[in-house]
């Protein structure tokens, strides 16, 4: 029952903050209501029993990346109102007809699938967290550490890439000096 | 009220995956089209952790687990990419991108 209540409110809270997150023409609205929508979506994570997950949800995704958008904001002009593609008919009809078969397909999931059986199974009197990291450090060690230099490689590469002219700042600038820089980054 | 299903989360998934790809679709701004496909992810990881849950398989849940860090650094390096890009034309839009068209 509860489970029911929960369920339903936190689907008609996330459908909400993501439609406002597409829809909207400001793109700090679409940013709030995307950290919002993130936390509606650990919360189903609670529900289902996945703990950990909705923890890491929580931290990585409203903490680590919306702080990081909020950051990249700053370099971009967002203050004002977002241009749209026109409406296209072709783009309206496919994607009607993608979101038709993607749910004739779920309903034919669990048809087909009858006869799955856990290859992990949950291990009794053990919590979630625990769980978890019986099967990460056992089956799944070696994406995980793939996953660890991956995630290295990215920081690198944003360091690198966001790193260049850090040195110069604009506000402390004048024109003219702004009118130099702009000039030398043509000519070079 | 009837109970909570699979099914359920299936269908709360492909709601959430059909709200990304219209952002994907009609949003201009590349950072706008960033949180669409932000959405994208996050209704996969509903669906895994729905049927880790409901098959009783913990490999769902790390699925969602690496998709989160996919996610992480495709943030870290698409927003560099981003600084980059706006340095240099002044603009974020799709329509600037098209410099090769000819």
């Amino acid at each position: 029952m509860f489970e029911a209540i929960a369920f339903y409110l936190f689907a008609f809270l996330t459908i909400a903050m993501f439609f406002i997150t597409v829809t909207t023409s400001q793109a700090l609205y679409a940013l709030t209501a995307l950290a919002a929508g993130m936390i509606f979506i650990s919360a189903f994570f609670f529900i289902l029993g996945a703990d950990f997950l909705g923890a890491v949800q929580i931290i990585v995704y409203t903490g680590a990346v919306m702080a990081l958008y909020a950051f990249g904001m700053m370099f971009f002009d967002t203050t004002r109102e977002v241009k749209e593609k026109q409406g296209n008919k072709y783009i309206i009809v496919g994607l009607s007809t993608l979101a038709a078969v993607l749910v004739v397909v779920i309903f034919a999931a669990p048809m087909v699938s009858e006869n799955i059986v856990a290859l992990y199974p949950a291990i009794d009197g053990v919590g979630n967290t625990q769980e978890v990291g019986l099967v990460l450090f056992t089956k799944y060690l070696i994406p995980f550490e793939v996953a660890a230099v991956m995630l290295l490689v990215a920081m690198v590469a944003g360091i690198v890439l966001a790193g260049k002219k850090m040195d110069l700042s604009i506000t402390l600038m004048n024109d003219v000096e702004i009118e130099e820089e702009k000039n030398k980054k043509v000519l070079s | 009220m009837m109970e909570i299903g699979l099914n359920h989360y299936l269908v709360l998934s492909t709601i959430l995956f059909a709200i990304g790809l219209v952002g994907v679709m009609r949003r201009k701004n590349l950072l706008l089209l960033f949180f669409a496909t932000e959405i994208l992810l996050n209704a996969v990881n509903v669906a895994f952790a729905a049927i880790s849950h409901y098959y009783g398989d913990l490999t769902g849940q790390m699925f969602a687990f690496f998709v989160i860090a996919i996610a992480a650094s495709e943030v870290a390096v698409g927003l560099g990419l981003l600084i980059v890009w706006y340095k240099r034309h002044g603009s974020i839009d799709l329509d600037a991108l098209t410099t090769m068209k000819g």
